[in-house]
């Protein structure tokens, strides 16, 4: 029992519970490390089970898909194959290929270091919203689209009454029709791309057709709801003085341009708003595993060019819920394969690697549809805050760049503080880019959460070798 | 920092001086540092005295740029929790203040005044009012900002441009020629290769150390504090102080946990066990910081050269070349008082200084027979 | 419509807790910030540079702007730390540390 290899797998969304299934099928002792208290990560985030949902499909799709995941892992969990360690905030892997350290931070508090030994590691940290600033955006009120269908997901609340759900990106629309489904009045979905240059990316389109489908199920949501939508239009400020009490939105011309004469306001108490997703990857960084661009590179088998350091998932590239179950699933049985000392053969997994095709594809055109309007940098005034933690406005951005030489994102965070707060730079990061007119990087994080210093002093000697 | 300092006072004789860097401002260890302006942890000799130089230059500075820069001279506080490490601190801070340092003992009860939060316990320490901050990238760009020079970043040079009798005339860059008669070398730790490229030898190594730094807090830390830990049974020619981390407050929040001095070796490859070391320093001095969590942690190369002082002044090897690099760990401390020493040699005026200890060439016994330098990149 | 109907969800008891001195009802299995939201409170935190209302932003623990003080701890995620009968919850003022 004790002589077979173990794997740890940090993140239980899609991608960690297809990978620790796949792995622990094949011999392999996981360590399954998740920061939620319930497997699923945020696409299947479930109610605490003290909130006794009866019917928590009804906040998601594909419940299919999660029970196959949920059974599966509650009879490895049975059978020992699996440890899953809830409420484990892991702040940093070190180690080597065969001899891995998962430091994590127990329970709610996280005050308390656990650490994990393990001969291989999958990261599978997932992803996070992209926001770009606007003036207001700062008001309570205004939440990233993923936080409402989290807080709505996981705890059965509304922000308010009143939503509008803006940015761009197909998670607005899960976003708009879940909040509306949950009795919220849906004002506006306000997209800045323009969906129909989708459809001159049919082919692409056509080898999904379950991505269509979704597609339509939602439009049909939005029109029963009555959700007015909005193409090629953009928030372009929150109004409130302490609470958001209304949205200016604009149409937006061919060039992303704001059209004159098109803004009107909506009145709402909430505004869900996001622009796409961003990979976690400093767990993989500070292990030193290559990024391409802003996300964690992996080859055929889903392998870093780490030695015993695989990533699946969202962290690879943002994809969604089916591709990181495709690319957990290979992750896993490389892994297996290769703690057991044997060259894995890919046409074992070859259904997988087809659906990781597709749907690489697939969301690589929508990311080219859904994009940001092209002079939103431009657009955030000066008395903006950029950086929410440390309150750092676009003004004192633009002075460094413009009169003290900053002219990255590293100089400017320097010179301004924007990035050096609680979040470290998570959330002004893109937007910092943006105004330093260079483009975005993921910074580097040796902590991947906020460490006590208690839990720093404690860790034990030969663990930190 | 040290380039901008450099530029400053060259500047102010009156000289036309451009600043290349082949990264942004601060983007080397200046951007890594704490902004230590410390006197308190050296020993009487010539780095202290262009330490006491560099500090009456910073409050200089500090009147004329404001609070741009956050200068703070909030002084240190060194504690000490035994009596015996309390004798030999005491012992020090008399040979300092025998070199013109401020220093001046604190008992217990004292200290306790001076840091409501510090450990109990402790034997007594001493304060230095001359310690202070700055924020140091701001610092550097404020002082090229000061100084008038033209910036020239993203910027490399790539070689040393010279006449056949050898005289420097300027440099050579990745977007062309920059043609001047003299050419300071404030790479940092990287000045080394730059000396080389000129054809001289100046063993500048990298030493890795880290800085942890902690969710904002309000000023619960208020100078600069670390501990004296005197090891009596060392072999008396090499005892020294060793000393803590440095904890203090910032004036934007964070409290910074740092290693300031070579000898207190964080200075492997990046990992855990040095950030252990630094939280349980920190931890030691003030219990409160246990529950205080760390945001971050960074790891800079301090340019050390092998006798630990900088590298200062014309070297003869090369005319028109001058030095201004490997200050260890005390580059912005160290900052101004080397600018201002560079700007009177590069004007032919006497330096305030005696610049013997800080000869370039200095090294040139240990050169490498027909190598240029160290390539340590 | 509301989320418990559609989900029907049966919680346990609901218990108090107090924001800012005021009684209010939480549910066993809410987060913080669940139980401020359904309490129709949406900030509970005001920034150390120039004191503005802030609370809920991502909602899953990456931007650090629904920090709340609950039983004398600040700096706790509202959006991750679970509420529990009789918490104390208060709104974090700047750092949330006092100086003495």
């Amino acid at each position: 029992m004790t002589e077979r290899p173990h794997l740890a797998v940090v993140g239980a969304g899609p991608a960690g519970l297809a990978g620790a299934l796949a792995a622990a099928a094949r011999g392999v002792r996981v360590t399954l490390v998740d920061a939620a208290e319930q497997a699923g990560g945020q696409f299947y985030r479930q109610p605490a089970a003290a909130l006794g949902a009866r019917r928590p499909q009804a906040l998601h799709h594909q419940w299919r898909t999660w029970e196959r995941l949920r059974d599966g892992l509650e009879r490895h969990v049975d059978a020992g194959r699996v440890t899953h360690l809830t409420d484990h905030h892991v702040w940093c892997v070190e180690g080597e290929s065969g001899a891995f350290a998962v430091h994590a931070l127990r329970g709610p508090a996280q005050e308390e270091g656990v650490t994990v030994r393990a001969d291989a590691v999958l990261l599978a940290t997932g992803g996070y919203e992209r926001v770009l600033p606007f003036p207001g955006w700062t008001l309570p009120g205004v939440v990233t689209a993923g936080g409402a269908q989290a807080m709505l997901k996981g705890g059965l609340v509304l922000p308010g009454r009143t939503a509008v759900v803006a940015g761009t990106g197909p998670l607005l629309l899960p976003v708009a029709t879940g909040l509306a489904a949950a009795g919220a009045r849906v004002a506006a979905l306000v997209e800045s791309a323009d969906p129909k240059a989708l459809v001159r990316r049919a082919p692409v389109l056509a080898a999904q057709p379950g991505k269509l489908a979704e597609g339509a199920w939602y439009s049909g949501q939005l029109v029963r709801h009555g959700v007015r939508v909005l193409p090629r239009h953009t928030v372009v400020e929150a109004h409130g003085a302490d609470r958001l009490e209304a949205v200016t939105v604009a149409g937006l011309d061919r060039d992303g341009r704001l059209r004159p004469g098109t803004a009107r306001r909506i009145p709402c108490d909430t505004l869900a708003v996001g622009h796409g997703m961003l990979p976690h990857t400093d767990l993989a960084e500070t292990l030193g595993c290559t990024l391409s661009g802003t996300d964690v590179r992996v080859d055929g088998e889903q392998r870093t060019d780490v030695p015993g350091v695989w990533a699946a998932g969202e962290t690879t590239g943002i994809g969604g819920a089916a591709l990181a179950l495709a690319e957990g699933h290979i992750a896993g049985r490389s892994v297996a394969a290769r703690l057991h000392g044997t060259t894995p053969d890919p046409r074992r997994w070859a259904t997988a690697s087809r659906s990781r095709t597709r749907l690489r594809e697939f969301f690589a055109a929508l990311d080219a549809v859904y994009t940001p309007p092209a002079d939103w940098a431009d657009r955030i005034t000066d008395d903006t805050v950029v950086c929410r933690c440390e309150e750092v406005t676009a003004e004192q951005v633009r002075t460094a760049v413009d009169t003290l030489g900053a002219g990255d994102v590293r100089t400017v965070k320097l010179l301004t503080r924007a990035g050096m707060g609680w979040c470290q730079g998570r959330i002004c990061g893109p937007a910092v880019a943006g105004l330093t007119g260079c483009p975005f990087t993921p910074g580097r994080r040796p902590f991947a959460r906020p460490v006590p210093l208690g839990v720093l002093a404690a860790l034990p000697e030969q663990e930190t070798d | 920092m040290v380039g901008a300092a450099c530029a400053l006072y060259a500047a102010r004789t009156g000289l036309d001086v451009r600043v290349v860097d082949r990264g942004p401002v601060a983007g080397g260890t200046t951007g890594a540092g704490e902004g230590n302006l410390l006197v308190s942890d050296k020993e009487p000799g010539p780095e202290l005295e262009l330490a006491l130089l560099s500090a009456r230059l910073w409050a200089e500075l500090a009147g004329e740029l404001g609070a741009s820069v956050e200068y703070e001279p909030k002084g240190g506080v060194v504690v000490a929790s035994t009596s015996g490490t309390l004798d030999a601190l005491t012992d020090f801070a008399a040979g300092q203040r025998a070199a013109g340092v401020t220093a001046e003992p604190v008992d217990a009860a004292g200290l306790r005044e001076l840091e409501p939060h510090l450990a109990p316990g402790m034997a007594g320490g001493v304060r230095y009012p001359q310690d202070a901050q700055v924020m140091p990238a701001l610092a550097a760009a404020h002082l090229i900002r000061a100084s008038g020079a033209r910036l020239h970043t993203g910027r490399t040079v790539t070689g040393v441009l010279r006449a056949a009798d050898g005289a420097v005339l300027g440099v050579r860059t990745d977007q062309g020629d920059i043609h001047a008669p003299a050419v300071v070398n404030a790479a940092g730790t990287w000045g080394g290769d730059l000396a080389a490229l000129a054809g001289a030898h100046l063993p500048v190594l990298p030493r890795r150390g880290f800085v942890l730094v902690t969710e904002p807090l309000p000023r619960m830390v208020r100078h600069k504090v670390y501990a004296a830990d005197y090891v009596a049974d060392v072999a008396s020619d090499s005892a020294g102080l060793r000393t803590s981390p440095v904890v203090e407050g910032t004036a934007a929040g964070p409290v910074l946990i740092g290693a300031t001095r070579e000898r207190v070796g964080f200075d492997r490859s990046l990992s855990l066990r040095a950030v252990r070391a630094l939280a349980a320093g920190a931890i030691g001095l003030f219990p409160f910081l246990e529950r205080v969590s760390a945001l971050r942690t960074y790891a800079g190369f301090r340019p050390y050269l092998p006798d630990h002082l900088p590298a200062i002044g014309p070297d003869p090897r090369v005319p028109g070349l001058y030095h201004a690099c490997g200050h260890e760990g005390a580059g912005i401390g160290l900052a101004t008082g080397t600018g201002r020493l560079v700007a009177q040699a590069l004007t032919g005026k006497t330096p305030d200084l005696d610049l013997g200890p800080f000869r370039p060439e200095r090294f040139e016994a240990t050169a490498p027979p027909g190598t240029n330098g160290d390539n340590n990149r | 419509m509301n989320p418990w109907e559609l989900a029907q969800a049966r919680p346990g008891a609901a218990f108090t807790v107090t924001f800012d001195g005021r009684p209010v009802e939480a549910l066993p299995g809410q987060t913080v910030a669940a139980a401020l939201w359904a309490a129709g409170v949406t900030s509970w935190r005001s920034t150390r540079g120039a004191g503005r209302p802030r609370g809920v932003f991502c909602g899953i623990g990456v931007c650090f702007d629904c920090l709340v003080t609950v039983n004398d701890r600040a700096n706790q995620r509202a959006c991750l730390v679970p509420v529990r009968p009789g918490d104390v919850i208060r709104t974090q003022e700047g750092t949330g540390r006092d100086d003495d």
